[in-house]
């Protein structure tokens, strides 16, 4: 099924990714074409079949609580692009601002 | 045979190295003008650790005098730049992580540094690994050192490159859906994939987690095995690293007689399968066979679903994965937004690549809701049956021998405009992904004066089997991994 | 409140924070509530590249006492599933969180006659925290980021919509945190976070049984608030409905200063949180083993508790569950019988005095109090004076006793001798009585109380009358 401009700005919103010039055009061309071949799996009578989300069989091991050292808040805001006071800081979450 | 350092194996070099003939800071120097000399061409590093490498051959040099020196002792290698090293640079290849130092460093890296590795830099590679040609880096295209008008093959282009050039003895890359065994194969080196949860993803940067493994650029099949063994085992900062015997180096040189090997039809008769590639593998096919190996038809009849079923499971893992790159703590950020929403959509449009949008687009897409079932779901599904498709297969036989890709090194740019051509690169690679399976490319002679690579699939944890298999391989084609002479 | 022609309709989502030292899925211990911000963080809870979650073994295990202590069925198998949605306080873009495994469902819990059914107990991690600073005037906005809390541990407690009133909600809770308490699971203390309840509320015409549009109250932090917040949401809601207006679906926060619920900001569109299974982590077998040997390490149950307070110690009903509903009164009422002091007095002084005071005496000051009250050693307003002060300076009652002179004159003859001189200066009051004004009596009672303060005043009547006949 291909993929509506409309479906693509949802999807852009959701992902978070913002959309340019040409952007609405590119991927709804390019993924209509990556799903045209995806669609071939609806040949497949799955049905009876379980899906497989881990292909290996390991059995998840839990950690003792036992503290283990922490970064500083330097070490810790080292990489921020905008820290301050000790805190990271973002724009505004307020949507009205 | 040339005695030039920069061509040697580990094992060779570590002859020298025991032997005083050659000190580690000599070694590192060796590599540093052949980086010089080569890497403008080749470009398969983003960035070279020069000062970390001097500290690391001085102890090298220190540990092998005093006799305590680790098995890779002043041994030269490059890093995949999707890799944690504390205190380097590390950015998956993208612009979204220009700048970014990790303030530790990942476990199998550890492991290699503390056995005594010499680390030269951080190599190309796709942009979070996405891709097959080292050309969706986000800083340059790596180019491939027998043909510099084609790409190395990807995403791990970089790392195979650098084996490939003399730059590096060994390099680390990693494998969602081939991107170690099919640049090793487009590079004429060695590149192994292991077992899922065999070596700890712990430090590295993801792409799809129920796919990605580390693994090894070698020379040689013994060293494929050493670096492999290195890294391998339990970790307890990665919960899906198994807690078992390592032992891949078990067997190593027991040969192939009476070994089984399925030669599956359906990866004989893939889209865009060159005949050049066709004739080579038939040929190491012969070579095994004369070795003592039994050839056996098998069939893996769900292959043609296998990157339709790759193009959900990775897409919609990479899209949950991509989403901490928002700004915040690290990384790009287009601070100039009137509030949180714009300054996410701006900061990842700008930093993310067309090949990283796409996919983040389509697994986004694919685990929303209403879609779920239709794609997500029935990937999972298929992924079922692709694993049954290779159990069945080693019901006959002990490992699956194939090509490692299509068709040799393309030309740069020769598939950009069409994703779903440069999917295809991945076909015969991904299966293994899928399954958790084992696999290693070995180089089995040339085509169109370009390398072709043989896979080796064994069953999950049977790395002994595809290690042995292509060790018997290379012994009996008396195969010499042979460093492109880049001028 | 109780609305004639309405049925209100409630739901509980609980987030509990486990007691443990460490986060959910990574080595940090657990801030202080004054840390200073980012500095209780690694990489794994930072979120940065590379990193993996690994589950803590503790959180895991108070979740499936919680479980078990909640009758609720624990699967074999459970596993974690992300939950996508990008936010400044959650660093990963992803919250590990459960969807169609949980660790356990189909449980419930006796609150008063009520019984709550339990549709599942899951476990997941909290976010960071964000401050907000603003300026309106130059429309300049910011939020700051402290990620100390982002992966600590959280249980998320979901009831299904079985509760019918503003108390029986702040019943739920309370009987909630006590049984936490109980099992250890967690300290449940509702100013520190540590157990946030959000209550779901609609309401709907008696007599119908199709839910109503529903509303979820938010930043609700004592159980005092949880009442008013549902109350006036009640009203709220039943208002609009009577006057012809419609309840929306929404989160709406309490505002403790203004004592309301307000709307909180709609999002721009509906959240999709494309859940899809963990991949860094395999699934969970949980080993009935396990869970056996965590039930029968369960210690009483408060519903058991108060079973047993009935028949062993002869309480109301009433009087039992009050004092089942805090392990810390149980606890402090069960001691003071051992040590001595009646059951009944002794849960008239918890009920009366202990539990709406909020100090808690030990074992032996309240034991004490009880039993010289009882004793009629000291009259009832003296012991309540002893038992605070003896909670304040942490001296024995007997001390505090002696100290003050409370020690009650109970010698007949000596009672005797000062009621005669009572009556000698008060001739007036005592003619007066005895001519049949008995009120003159109180005067005369006074006057004692003054000259004799320890005297036992009820004895001390009785001599005054025989007297005086
Ligand atoms: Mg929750
Ligand atoms: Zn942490």
């Amino acid at each position: 099924m291909p993929l509506s401009r409309d479906q693509v700005r949802h999807v852009a919103l959701l992902a978070r990714l913002g959309l340019e010039q040409g952007d609405e055009d590119f991927y709804a061309e390019q993924l209509s074409g990556i799903l045209r071949h995806i669609d071939r799996l609806q040949e497949l009578n799955t049905d009876a079949i379980p899906p497989t989300a881990q292909v290996v069989e390991v059995a998840a091991t839990l950690r003792e609580d036992v503290p283990r050292p922490c970064l500083t808040q330097e070490e810790a805001l080292a990489n921020a692009p905008a820290a301050v006071d000790g805190f990271f800081r973002v724009p505004s979450i307020q949507e009205e601002a | 045979m040339t005695l030039d350092p920069t061509h040697l194996t580990i094992s060779e070099l570590r002859h020298m190295l025991d032997e005083r003939e050659l000190s580690a800071q000599e070694l590192l120097g060796l590599h540093l003008e052949r980086i010089e000399a080569a890497d403008a061409d080749v470009k398969a590093f983003l960035r070279l650790t020069t000062a970390r490498a001097a500290e690391q051959a001085q102890a090298a040099d220190r540990a092998l005098r005093d006799g305590t020196a680790g098995p890779l002792a002043g041994i030269p290698m490059a890093v995949k730049d999707v890799l944690c090293v504390k205190g380097v640079e590390t950015t998956a290849g993208s612009q979204i992580l220009k700048g970014f130092k990790p303030p530790y460093t990942g476990t199998a890296v550890q492991r290699i540094f503390d056995a005594g590795a010499v680390m030269l830099g951080v190599t190309n590679c796709d942009e979070f690994a996405m891709g097959s040609s080292t050309e969706n880096s986000g800083y340059f295209p790596t180019h491939n050192p027998w043909s510099l008008d084609r790409v190395p093959g990807g995403s791990s282009g970089g790392s195979a490159a650098a084996v490939a050039a003399g730059e590096a003895t060994f390099s680390l890359g990693t494998d969602t859906g081939g991107s170690i065994r099919q640049p090793a194969a487009l590079c004429g080196v060695i590149g192994m994939k292991p077992t899922y949860g065999r070596v700890s993803r712990y430090g590295l940067i993801a792409f799809a987690s129920s796919l990605d493994q580390i693994g090894p650029f070698t020379r040689s099949v013994e060293d494929c095995a050493l670096i492999l063994q290195t890294m391998a085992g339990h970790d307890p900062l990665d919960s899906t690293c198994a807690d078992r015997p390592n032992n891949v180096a078990r067997g190593l040189h027991d040969g192939v007689e009476r070994i089984r090997l399925g030669v599956p039809r359906e990866y004989f008769e893939v889209k865009g399968m060159e005949s050049g590639v066709r004739l080579a593998i038939q040929k190491a096919l012969n070579t095994l066979e004369a070795a003592g190996a039994e050839l056996v038809d098998v069939s893996l009849p769900h292959t043609d679903y296998g990157l339709a079923a790759y193009y959900i499971i990775a897409p919609a893992e990479c899209s949950s994965n991509l989403a901490r790159f928002d700004g915040v703590r690290y990384g790009m950020s287009e601070q100039d937004a009137q509030n949180i929403t714009e300054a996410y959509m701006k900061t990842r449009r700008k930093g993310f690549g067309a090949e990283v949008r796409r996919r983040v687009m389509l697994g986004t897409y694919a685990l929303s809701s209403g879609y779920y079932d239709a794609y997500y779901l029935k990937a999972q599904k298929v992924r079922t049956l692709i694993k049954q498709d290779f159990d069945d297969a080693f019901a006959n036989c002990d490992a699956i021998v194939s090509a490692t890709s299509p068709t040799v090194a393309f030309p740069i740019g020769s598939r950009t405009q069409d994703p779903l051509s440069m999917y295809l690169c991945d076909v015969l690679t991904l299966g293994g992904n899928l399954a958790g399976l084992p696999g290693i490319s070995v180089p089995c002679g040339m085509s169109d004066g370009l390398p072709v690579g043989l896979q080796v699939l064994a069953p999950q944890w049977r790395e002994d089997i595809t290690l042995r298999v292509a060790r018997a391989y290379e012994l009996a084609a008396d195969m010499r991994v042979e460093v492109a002479l880049v001028d | 409140m109780r609305a004639v022609g309405w049925e209100v309709v409630i739901g509980m989502e609980v987030h509990v924070q486990p007691t443990t030292r460490t986060k959910m899925f990574c080595g940090c211990a657990i801030a202080p509530l004054n840390a200073p911000p980012n500095s209780h963080t690694c990489p794994v809870c930072l979120g940065l590249p590379g990193v993996l979650p690994v589950i803590n073994k503790a959180a895991v295990e108070a979740c499936l006492k919680t479980a078990v202590a909640l009758n609720c069925e624990i699967p074999r198998h459970t596993k974690f599933d992300r939950k996508n949605y990008m936010y400044p306080d959650l660093p990963k873009g992803y919250q590990i969180s459960q969807y169609d495994l949980p660790m356990s469902h189909d449980g419930h819990l006796e609150v008063g006659e009520r019984r709550v059914r339990i549709r599942r107990v899951h476990l997941e991690e909290d976010t960071g925290k964000l401050v907000h600073a603003g300026d309106r005037l130059h429309k300049a906005w910011e939020s700051f980021v402290d990620l100390n809390r982002a992966g600590v541990p959280l249980m998320e407690i979901v009831s299904e919509p079985d509760i019918r009133s503003a108390e029986e909600a702040r019943d739920y809770a309370v009987a909630l945190r006590t049984l936490l308490r109980t099992v250890g699971a967690s300290e449940a203390d509702m100013e520190k976070g540590q157990l946030r309840a959000e209550p779901n509320i609609s309401v709907r015409r008696t007599g119908t049984t199709e839910l109503g549009v529903k509303t979820e109250l938010k930043n609700i932090n004592s159980f005092r608030n949880l009442y008013r917040a549902i109350d006036f949401e009640v009203k709220r809601q039943i208002e609009a409905l009577e006057s012809g207006h419609d309840v929306v679906q929404e989160t709406r926060g309490w505002s403790d200063a203004e004592q309301r619920t307000f709307s909180q900001r709609t999002k721009e569109f509906a959240e999709d949180y494309r859940y899809f299974p963990e991949p860094d982590l395999p699934p969970l077998e949980l080993d009935p083993a396990w869970i056996e040997e965590l039930r029968r390490a369960l210690p009483e149950l408060p519903e058991a508790r108060r079973v047993r307070l009935v028949s062993q110690y002869a309480l109301p009903l009433h009087d039992a569950s009050l004092i089942a509903a805090e392990r810390e009164l149980a606890d402090l009422f069960e001691g003071a019988v051992r040590a001595g002091a009646d059951a009944k007095p002794a849960a008239n002084w918890i009920i009366g005095e202990v539990a709406p005071g909020g100090s808690v005496p030990t074992i032996n000051q309240l034991a004490d109090v009880v039993k010289l009250v009882t004793s009629g050693s000291i009259t009832r307003d003296q012991g309540r004076e002893v038992l605070a002060e003896s909670i304040r300076s942490q001296r024995s009652a007997g001390e505090l006793v002696a100290e003050r002179g409370f020690a009650q004159v109970s010698d007949e003859s000596e009672l005797e001798a000062i009621v005669r001189e009572v009556i000698a200066t008060n001739a007036k009051a005592a003619a007066d009585y005895q001519a049949g004004k008995k009120q003159a009596l109180g005067a005369l009672m006074a006057d004692l109380k003054k000259k004799a303060p320890n005297a036992n005043p009820k004895m001390a009547n009785e001599i005054l009358q025989k007297l005086l006949q």
